[in-house]
């Protein structure tokens, strides 16, 4: 558990909405404010480190429990 | 300040199912921060194309709209059509997994900035008009354009 600043509800979408909706969420935080996605698309375990690998941002981990994952980014850059 | 990485795919087909495929990938490459276009061609500009009955100048290609509707809600499958029985099914089970609509993947492709282009070829000898399009298009296009686009992209797509 990482305490963010900005939550996001992804429960029951499929790739790529978190991502998309991820993206669209980071544009309205500070650098270095802390998001965290909530999802039950195990893909995301994958895609959001991938994401972050391709904007520049950080990923800061993954949490899973009960087929939910709770994933965290810290928004590096904008952009 | 770098410039984005350019993402260009070619939507060939009008086909239900590979046009779905088409916008996973290009909003996807557009979240992930690519600049994207979306370059839609002969079958593919029915996803472009409003609810019209008829288009064109003359009869043979009124003849053809009437044959090859657009609409981006009333596309069919590659697989399974079953005259229209397969699409309505697939939607069903895109709603029940809350996977986007063609119509609402359009409106997420503008909202992430991601450019549509119309063929200017099959624009042409299909005898459509700027009217037969619906607003979201950025522009028409040939294919020294495209290609112009791909040269300086880093990943291209057709489908």
């Amino acid at each position: 558990m990482i305490p963010a600043n900005v939550k996001l509800d992804c429960f029951g979408l499929l790739c790529p909405m978190p991502i998309i909706q991820t993206a669209q969420k980071i544009k309205e935080m500070q650098i270095g404010e802390i998001l965290e996605v909530a999802a039950t698309d195990a893909g995301i375990k994958s895609d959001m480190p991938a994401w972050c690998d391709a904007t520049g941002n950080e990923f800061l981990g993954v949490e899973e429990q009960n087929g939910e994952y709770r994933v965290w980014v810290k928004k590096i850059k904008n952009g | 300040m770098t410039t984005k990485e350019k993402f260009n795919i070619v939507v060939f087909s009008g086909d239900l199912d590979k046009v779905l495929a088409a916008f996973i990938l290009s909003t996807t490459a557009a979240a992930m921060g690519m600049e994207v276009k979306m370059f839609f061609t002969f079958w593919g500009l029915n996803v472009i194309r409003k609810k019209k009955m008829f288009s064109g100048r003359n009869l043979l290609q009124k003849m053809m709209s009437l044959l090859n509707r657009g609409g981006a809600d009333r596309l069919p499958l590659s697989k399974f059509n079953m005259l229209g029985m397969g699409p309505a099914m697939m939607k069903v089970m895109m709603g029940q997994s809350r996977v986007p609509t063609i119509p609402e993947f359009i409106k997420i492709a503008k909202d992430l900035g991601i450019k549509l282009v119309a063929c200017n070829t099959t624009f042409q000898f299909m005898g459509f008009s700027k009217e037969d399009f619906i607003d979201e298009v950025d522009e028409v296009a040939g294919a020294a354009t495209f290609l112009n686009d791909v040269r300086q992209g880093k990943i291209s797509y057709f489908i």
